[in-house]
């Protein structure tokens, strides 16, 4: 069946003949390779993105069950050629080894952000509990956070 | 590859009559997928069906949120809610697939034992109430027909003041649990203790129940004895997540625990 949705403002079409999950057609039929494919058991985050303005993975949506959806990847969240003030955050502090994760904590971080401006170190590990970053380079990716959030940075 | 996304009730029903698989958040069954365990080519998404997203005191739709749940549920599943997974998890799984799917380690099921709720299930011939143990029936073994939804959870009206939840597991976020516990307590010192992953189905611990309810201010004795109770009661099974003996114990402390804060809110 082709099945239609949103992503990042476009409308967009993709062939589904089997059970795909919205992740393997983001990368494999519309170039979207920001989100990441590591787990596809929900496990790891990097595969985030938001569906009718809801953090969930893509790796845990079936395709199908998009259509008609708005769907928003970490290519979505600034204009092109801007960086959301969450990437500028996660710039200025050096929250990046290798990367793989970082587009997962984006998303999330975006999501957070706009539901909630001032959040708290403890508000901001609960809300990235779903992302792992496997280099495991959580102190800067938590203080680029609460850098943004306003608080004091140990 | 089939999938259709019902406008109502309705539809919904006659697609799963017609044997199309019904998917709600996604959390379990896409797993099953990826995995290649489960290959449904015909799918009736459930995701935006507002006919089963109903949520009031006594009557929670199988479409609602772990999200909406920890913020607005009754206290003990609010708490067990605020465990699922992280929040990733909780914006997509609902309650009526942790009631379909029946994990032993399911955090929203005992609860469902503790406040004795009942499960509605729905087909195109109407709806039928099974209480919690006649629904529940094994190892994600149910008593659901496969021309059935489950529709709601539903509940008495006059829930326990005092009930606590929690679990343990081997972190803290997005773990499954190695055992959960649900206590809950009346003015008159009616006790309920029920516990996840500790049987084929959430289970009540009815003789340490017993004991306990007819006690007004227990000594340590007697909570002692509460905790070997409950120890005594369940029926854990060693697996890749824990021992049956570390079982029996984390049961035993979790449920005297969870007393003891019902107690301490009772003073309070
Ligand atoms: C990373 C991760 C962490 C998790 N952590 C936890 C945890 O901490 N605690 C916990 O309890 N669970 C956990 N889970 C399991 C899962 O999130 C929950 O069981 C969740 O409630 C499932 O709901 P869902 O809406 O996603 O179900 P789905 O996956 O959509 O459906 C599950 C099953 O139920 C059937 N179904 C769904 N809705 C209905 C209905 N209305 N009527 C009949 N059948 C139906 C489907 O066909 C499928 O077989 C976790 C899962 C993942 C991936
Ligand atoms: S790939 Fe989706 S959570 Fe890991
Ligand atoms: S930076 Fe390497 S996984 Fe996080």
């Amino acid at each position: 069946m082709i099945i239609g949705f949103r992503l990042n403002g476009q409308e967009v079409t993709a062939r589904v003949d089997h059970p795909a999950s919205l992740l393997d057609v983001l990368r494999d039929q519309l170039g979207a390779y920001g989100s990441k494919n590591a787990c596809e058991q929900g496990e790891c985050g990097s595969c985030s993105v938001l569906l009718d303005g809801e953090l969930v993975c893509s790796c845990l949506v079936l395709a199908a069950d998009a259509e008609g959806s708005e769907v928003t990847t970490v290519e979505g969240v600034a204009p092109e050629g801007e960086l959301h003030p969450v990437q500028e955050a996660m710039n200025r502090v050096g929250a990046v080894q290798c990367g793989f994760c970082t587009p997962g904590f984006v998303v999330a971080a975006v999501d957070l952000f706009e539901r909630n401006p001032h959040p708290t170190s403890r508000e901001i590990k609960e809300a990235l509990a779903g992302n792992i970053c496997r280099c495991t380079g959580y102190g800067a990716i938590i203080r680029a956070f609460e850098e943004l959030a306003g608080r004091e940075v140990r | 590859m089939e999938v259709i996304h019902p406008r109502n009730l309705e539809e919904a029903l006659a697609a799963v009559a017609d044997g199309m698989t019904p998917l709600a958040g996604g959390t379990d069954l896409m797993v099953e997928v990826n995995y290649g365990q489960k290959r449904p080519e015909r799918v009736v998404a459930l995701r935006r069906l507002a006919d089963i997203a109903d949520f009031s005191p006594t009557r929670i739709g199988a479409g609602v949120r772990w999200r909406r749940i920890e913020k607005e549920g009754p206290r003990a599943l609010a708490q067990a809610a605020r465990t699922v997974g992280s929040p990733q998890i909780r914006n997509a799984g609902t309650i009526g697939g942790n009631v379909a799917t029946a994990s032993p380690a399911g955090d929203g099921l005992p609860f469902l034992a503790a406040v004795d709720a009942s499960i509605e299930l729905t087909s195109g011939s109407g709806s039928r109430l099974l209480r919690w143990d006649e629904y529940f029936v094994g190892v994600k073994q149910t008593a659901r027909r496969s021309d059935e939804l489950v529709t709601a959870i539903v509940l008495a009206d006059d829930l326990p003041e005092r009930q606590e939840f929690a679990k343990v597991g081997v972190r803290n976020a997005m773990v499954i649990s190695t055992v959960c516990c649900v206590v809950t307590r009346r003015e008159d010192g009616a006790t309920t203790v029920a516990l996840g992953s500790v049987a084929p189905t959430p289970m009540r611990a009815r003789r340490a129940e017993e004991m306990i309810s007819s006690e007004r201010s227990p000594s340590e004795a007697t909570l002692a004895e509460f905790a070997r109770l409950v120890s005594e009661e369940v029926a854990p099974i060693t697996d890749h997540r824990s021992t049956e003996e570390y079982r029996r114990h984390a049961a035993g402390v979790l449920a005297r625990r969870l007393l003891e804060r019902c107690l301490r809110r009772e003073a309070a």
